[in-house]
């Protein structure tokens, strides 16, 4: 009874961590890079959505005052204000982001997580390899000598 | 009362249509797909915002969620793949950190003031100052509008410093000419690198 009664009066919060959720799980467990950003996206639109419900007031509405009128009830405009800002700055980072994919796309020739690692691995190995060669061409020259 | 009723009515509703959104994004292996429901999550989410009376927040959410960033996914689709081609890894640690993350905040909600609690902290800082005493001291009836370009506006500067670094980034990262790429394993790198010129263009618009 007492978690029905907690989840009447703070749905909202459990609700926009819900979705946060979603969100982190995506940017987690999905290996494409477009995916991820898009886990980012749903996070960042969830956060949005936390703030701006702690700005409603029960019965009040949207904070543009009236002319001549002091009995309504307006709702916070600070968070509205705050979250306007995380809004644009949250598609300026995701233009960056979806950039850095395309960089990628370009330097690997894929956007998958898995494959990117695999491919850094391949080239850390033939680097080594071509190391040790050159170091025991090193070694037998030396012999010889 | 009866209004209030069907607002939460609304609201659970479209709360509802988020999470199921969301869920499909997160199971979805087409991208193109995915970014249409994005579009389409993020107007859900401009929605949900107009029924808590954050109307300029909705609005933008609209031109700047459903609209820029849409585009901005397909224009990434189309310069790199729409197809997630490989299976979950690491599904379970995912799902274990998820859901343990999730927990510790639902238990952080504890202590939170309930949903439209007038007396909450947060209407008792500046948020009645800036209601009773904007019409005097900076005249603009929508009070997000005086709080947004007078009283907070080195919030607003600071955001435009960060939009134009951003963009400075974006454009460093793919109108600045081709890193040398690695040889032998991008047999199309001239044309994603030719469109990759277009797209910069167009987010320097955006």
């Amino acid at each position: 009874m007492d978690l029905l009664n907690h989840l009447s009066t703070h749905w909202n919060y459990l609700g926009c961590i819900t979705l946060m959720m979603i969100g982190l799980y995506i940017a987690i467990s999905r290996g494409n890079l477009v995916k991820k950003i898009m886990g980012v996206n749903i996070f960042q639109a969830s956060v949005i959505l936390l703030y701006v419900s702690m700005g409603k007031v029960k019965g009040g509405t949207a904070p543009i005052l009236i002319d001549g009128r002091s009995d309504v009830i307006f709702s916070n405009p600070v968070p509205h204000v705050l979250m306007l800002t995380a809004i644009v700055v949250g598609v300026a980072s995701t233009a960056l982001g979806l950039a850095l994919v395309v960089r990628i796309k370009e330097a690997y020739g894929t956007v998958e997580e898995d494959e990117i690692v695999a491919l850094d691995r391949a080239e850390e190995r033939r680097a080594l390899a071509t190391e040790g060669v050159e170091s025991t061409d090193v070694q037998g020259g030396g012999g010889k000598a | 009362m009866g209004e209030q009723v069907m607002g939460s009515v609304i609201e659970g509703v479209l709360f509802l249509f988020m999470i199921v959104l969301a869920i499909y994004i997160a199971r979805l292996r087409s991208l193109f797909a995915a970014a249409m429901l994005f579009g389409i999550f993020s107007l859900l989410a401009a929605g949900m915002q107009t029924m808590m009376d954050a109307v300029d927040v909705a609005f933008t959410e609209a031109a700047v969620g459903a609209g820029i960033s849409t585009v901005l996914f397909l224009g990434a689709l189309g310069l790199t793949t729409s197809e997630e081609t490989r299976p979950v890894h690491y599904r379970f640690t995912g799902l274990f950190v998820v859901t343990a993350t999730g927990l510790l905040l639902a238990w952080g909600t504890l202590d939170m003031p309930a949903y439209g609690d007038p007396n909450a902290p947060i209407h008792q800082h500046v948020a009645p100052h800036y209601l009773d005493d904007s019409t005097a001291e900076i005249g603009i009836p929508n009070v997000v509008t005086s709080v947004l370009a007078s009283y907070r506006g080195y919030d607003t500067f600071g955001e435009t410093t960060v939009v134009l670094t951003a963009a400075v980034g974006a454009f460093l990262l793919l109108g600045g000419g081709a890193l040398s790429a690695r040889s032998g394993r991008d047999e199309d790198h001239e044309e994603a690198d030719s469109s990759g010129d277009s797209a910069a263009g167009g987010e320097g618009s955006a």
